[in-house]
């Protein structure tokens, strides 16, 4: 079966035989993204995180028969070396990643975070980032979350159509 | 006058004992009242038949009174620390959708369903009897302002309800544990419940 999305801002059609086929898969092996990973494959750890029409979802669980005319996001396409997403350039500040496995995961359940809610406190981030870091990163990543969420404001004063 | 009661008192307080000792004890696997409610009757069979299925878990899982959904048999805690959030489907970045979605997924073993999340909390039922299952059932202060029809549209219709008949398989690939009536018993007694008034036994 034939499947059109966009991924990252680009239109896409893919071919698969199965349509439970894991949207990771399509990702990773036929788009050769490789920055979204696989943890646990039972939605589980959060690893596979991506975004789709702008929530977090978790591509491991998620048949690609879905993805029919969604926007998709991964961490690709969230930003680029020279404009790195608030999240990304806040994850840089903070030395954030220590094997970094996990880390495209957690930071696209942070950018959907901030999208909701652009000043989040300890309890909202411990309520919605609840992916699994193995090296235990955590401290490292709430500090840099609050952050990124600074960083994101001052992104929106500069330029109120970040907002 | 000492002597002559304890010569009565003893034989009775024996007689007593032995009567209690005689007395068959309540047996474990007796499932006719476990609310304190008298043995249904014929009469009350189809309430017999809804209840048991909105008291199993694949219901009640979702109905919870402390806003945390549950999972498993066992009714245990949603993983991650999941719980109701301001609209019932979760935190804003962590929500129903981040990981069920329309349909159940066999790959992973996460199950899903047509506007996948919980019950109002008006509706949460983790705890009650069946009688108060009902009570809140028919309740229209509780159940959304629905009436007969609307809630045996829900009951019988709401592909959500119904998933408790395909519920897939869980994480370690087993199938998960339907129900205890079959789906069209369910759907017939559901309506003959409320054709007869929706009566509660007492």
């Amino acid at each position: 079966m034939k499947i059109a999305f966009t991924i990252n801002g680009r239109a896409q059609s893919v071919e698969i035989e199965d349509g439970n086929t894991p949207l990771l898969w399509v990702i990773r092996d036929q788009l050769n993204l490789k920055g979204t990973k696989f943890g646990c494959g039972k939605a589980a750890c959060g690893a596979c995180t991506i975004l789709v029409d702008g929530e977090a979802v978790r591509c491991c669980s998620y048949a690609a028969k879905l993805a029919e005319g969604k926007q998709i996001t991964t961490i690709e396409g969230l930003g680029t070396r020279a404009q790195p997403h608030p999240v990304q350039q806040a994850w840089i500040e903070e030395v954030v990643p220590q094997c970094g496995y996990c880390q495209p995961g957690f930071i696209m359940a942070t950018a959907a975070l901030l999208e909701k809610n652009p000043a989040p406190t300890d309890e909202d981030i411990d309520n919605n980032i609840v992916n699994v870091c193995r090296c235990g990163t955590y401290y490292r990543m709430r500090k840099a979350i609050h952050r990124a969420a600074a960083l994101q404001a001052q992104q929106v004063a500069v330029n109120p159509k970040n907002q | 006058m000492a002597q002559l009661k304890l010569k009565y008192i003893f034989p009775a307080l024996l007689l007593i004992g032995g009567l209690l000792l005689a007395a068959p004890p309540a047996s474990p696997l007796d499932t006719s009242a476990p609310d304190g409610l008298p043995p249904p009757t014929a009469g009350n069979d189809s309430y017999d038949k809804v209840m048991s299925v909105l008291t199993h878990p694949r219901c009640i899982n979702c109905h919870p009174s402390d806003h945390l959904p549950k999972q498993g048999l066992e009714g245990r805690p949603h993983h991650f620390g999941v719980a109701r959030g301001a609209a019932g489907h979760g935190f804003e970045a962590t929500n129903c959708n981040t990981c069920h979605q329309n349909e159940n997924n066999d790959y992973s073993g996460v199950p899903g369903a047509p506007h996948w999340g919980l019950a109002p909390a008006s509706m949460g039922w983790q705890g009650l009897s069946r009688a108060e299952v009902a009570e809140a059932l028919l309740d229209r202060s509780r159940n959304g302002n629905r009436g007969y029809e609307a809630l045996i549209h829900h009951l019988t219709e709401d592909p959500l309800v119904l998933w408790a008949w395909s519920p897939g398989v869980d994480a370690a690939g087993q199938p998960r544990e339907k129900p205890p009536v079959a789906k069209e018993a369910y759907i017939k007694a559901v309506k003959d419940w409320f054709a007869a008034g929706a009566p509660i036994p007492r």
